[in-house]
């Protein structure tokens, strides 16, 4: 669902990926662990078309990044530390805004399924800078998931959350999510990571350091990698 | 020395030897012109031989800038921004000159050191115009916006500036026209002949090459003190 | 056309939240009531020259609040990462810069409505002289708002955020403000429009030029 080939992304003279070569197949859910500052957020957004490759190729939902960028947005959700939301409107508004912009045959029932699923109904006409961090994330997933796009982008959805909203999180990725969702998220968590992903890959300097399927690592593998490829160098 | 470090001191060398020549020129061999009275104006209407080459070196740089701010944001290639950054600071720095020439001239030939006439005003505005460009580029820290943002403001810059004269000389001009017709309010123009004609293009001739020297060497420092930062830069983070 | 349902999607954001808050409109009409009063104390408008002056004060008042509600523009989208939300939805990003605009435009034209009559009031000018005097704030303000459009979006992205703007904003407008001044000025004059010509000419051209070179440079703007 994801192919990234040779990508680079330089800010200036600075490099920050050196050359990244990954997939992820369709209905996988792959984490990326990383330090801060390993390029994470800069490869998600990348894929997510906000920011233009230095080189490389990156293909999504088998469209080219750079040739059909309109038809990559279309088939992703992004969840990121921000909210793209607005705060002066409500949650509802903040939905239907979004689905114009995606050009949503029937909003209304849709606004009102995501808002359910996200345990927001109730709220739909309060405006977001009332909503506590965690149900502004929750809203955000929502929005994000609002067009039902096969690929989902997370990049440290945990941000700021207490670990009761952490749960909420997991248990509502579990429940909207369902085994024809590709999902690619980032974290600094490891065990997080492990625990939620299928697939654990290490971002550090610049690239792919290490890779393997849950089934093949356990948390002390991973912490074992983790330090050699990130602390060790 | 690479060959185009060659080349910049060759142009250095040249403008500079035009300009000592120019100088001598202006000062030892043009003749008074016949229609001025007063020994002050005759004296210093030779700014003219500096003032107007410094306008126009001032109009080549920002279009030069202009030229090579669309082909960055075509191409995306450093050298034309680059180029850009180096000859709109070189333009601004000669337009600056133009001022206080012509500031200098104005007091003796209009008494008054300034006057909100058209083309004082235009000068002015868009003096004030490519600062905000420099402020611009000084307050991103993203090199790639840097660039990017600068080359949009650069390219509206550059077509504000006519439409701002256009708009600005519906007002009364007062400046003169030394070569052309100018308004018939002018105060302050004179009579050419053939040796204030050829000193003056002259004076174009060197203040042009001027120009090259001087956007030859800035581009050649920006180009280094970039390369400087980027080793530095990846010194601190390999 | 779902291009233009987009963007009128943007255009209704911004005016709800603004109609939920207040804040912009509110401090912009404030802002522009108080320049209108600073002149009157600064030039001190005695009968005999207050109509030469009106046309001046009019515009600076109407520029100055503008800056206010352009330096907030992109601030909104920025503050919450909004802005990355509308560069993901699946449209030429074109119309962000357009919906972004018009948001702006009725922004300003809603100030407009309110510091027009207060105007005619202070300034003693008949009813008649509404209409012309409206359709040349509304080629003002599109001028004004166009390239305002573009700069504010990059303005968020420097150091220095709102204090830029004006410094790059007010010498490109300098034409808008002249023919806008001119052509109030003719009208408060009672001058035929046809010796006004070349002033509606150049504020038309202003608007259509920097309208479209804005309109094309904003994908630049918006790459990151």
């Amino acid at each position: 669902m994801i192919e990234i080939r040779g990508l680079i992304k330089a800010f200036g003279s600075r490099p920050i990926l050196k050359g990244i070569d990954l997939d992820v197949a369709e209905g996988e859910f792959l984490t990326l662990v990383g330090p801060n500052g390993a390029g994470k957020t800069t490869l998600m957004n990348i894929i997510a078309t906000l920011s233009q490759p230095t080189a490389g190729q990156v293909r999504v939902a088998g469209y080219d990044l750079h040739d059909d960028a309109i038809e990559v947005r279309r088939h992703i959700g992004l969840v990121s530390h921000k909210t793209l939301l607005y705060d002066d409107l409500s949650a509802d508004q903040n939905l239907r805004f979004y689905a114009r912009l995606y050009d949503l045959p029937r909003p209304q029932a849709r606004i009102e399924t995501m808002l359910r699923q996200v345990g927001l109904w109730g709220h739909q006409r309060d405006p977001v800078r009332t909503f506590s961090r965690g149900m502004q994330q929750r809203l955000a997933i929502a929005r994000a998931l609002l067009h039902d796009p096969p690929v989902l982008l997370l990049d440290e959805p945990d941000t700021g959350l207490d670990q009761h909203a952490t749960a909420r999180l997991n248990h509502l990725l579990d429940q909207a999510t369902t085994a024809s969702h590709t999902v690619l998220m980032t974290t600094h968590n490891l065990e997080r990571g492990l625990a939620w992903g299928d697939r654990v890959a290490i971002l550090a300097g610049g690239r792919i350091a290490y890779q393997a399927r849950r089934p093949d690592l356990d948390i002390e593998a991973l912490r074992a990698q983790y330090d050699l490829h990130v602390t060790g160098g | 020395m690479t060959s185009s470090d060659r080349w910049t001191a060759v142009l250095i060398a040249v403008a500079g030897l035009l300009m000592i020549a120019a100088i001598g020129l202006v000062f030892g061999v043009a003749p008074d012109p016949v229609n001025l009275e007063s020994p002050v104006e005759r004296f210093s209407q030779r700014i003219f031989y500096f003032h107007v080459p410094s306008w126009w070196v001032g109009f080549l740089a920002f279009t030069v800038a202009a030229a090579a701010a669309a082909l960055y944001l075509i191409t995306g290639k450093e050298r034309w921004d680059v180029i850009e950054l180096s000859s709109i600071e070189i333009g601004l720095t000669f337009i600056t000159i133009g001022l206080i020439t012509g500031s200098i001239w104005a007091r003796s030939t209009w008494n008054t050191w300034w006057t909100w006439e058209p083309r004082l005003t235009t000068a002015a505005i868009g003096w004030l115009t490519y600062a905000g460009y420099l402020m611009l580029r000084g307050a991103i820290d993203h090199p790639q916006r840097r660039a990017r943002f600068g080359a949009v403001f650069c390219l509206i810059a550059f077509l504000s500036v006519p439409i701002n004269f256009m708009a600005i000389r519906w007002w009364r001009t007062i400046h003169p026209v030394v070569i052309g017709t100018g308004s018939p309010d002018a105060q302050g123009g004179f009579a050419t002949g053939p040796t204030i004609r050829l000193i003056f293009l002259f004076c174009l001739l060197t203040f042009t090459l001027l120009y090259f020297a001087l956007l030859s060497l800035r581009v050649r420092t920006e180009w280094l003190s970039r390369r400087v930062q980027q080793v530095k830069q990846q010194m601190m983070f390999r | 056309m779902s291009y233009l349902r987009k963007v009128l999607a943007i255009v209704i954001k911004d005016v709800s939240a603004e109609l939920r808050t207040r804040e912009m409109v509110s401090s912009m009409l404030v802002f522009s009531l108080l320049v209108i009063l600073i002149f009157n104390f600064a030039f001190d408008l005695r009968a005999d020259n207050q109509r030469t002056l009106a046309p001046g004060v009019l515009w600076v008042a109407i520029a100055f609040s503008g800056m206010l509600g352009l330096s907030r523009s992109f601030i909104v989208e920025k503050d919450r990462g909004s802005i990355e939300g509308l560069l993901l939805a699946p449209m030429d990003r074109s119309a962000i810069f357009l919906g972004k605009m018009l948001g702006n435009v009725l922004f300003m034209v809603a100030i407009e409505i309110i510091i027009l009559p207060v105007f005619v009031v202070l300034f003693n000018l008949s009813a008649g002289d509404l209409l012309p005097l409206a359709g040349i704030m509304v080629l003002g303000t599109i001028g004004f708002a166009g390239v305002g459009t573009l700069f504010s979006a990059m303005v968020v992205h420097t150091r220095a955020r709102e204090v830029l703007l004006p410094v790059l904003l007010f010498p490109v407008v300098i034409p808008v403000m002249l023919s806008a001044v001119r052509l109030t000025a003719a009208v408060l004059d009672g001058l035929p429009m046809a010796e006004m010509q070349n002033w509606l000419s150049l504020l038309i051209a202003f608007d259509a030029i920097f309208f479209a070179l804005s309109f094309i440079l904003f994908d630049f703007v918006m790459e990151e």
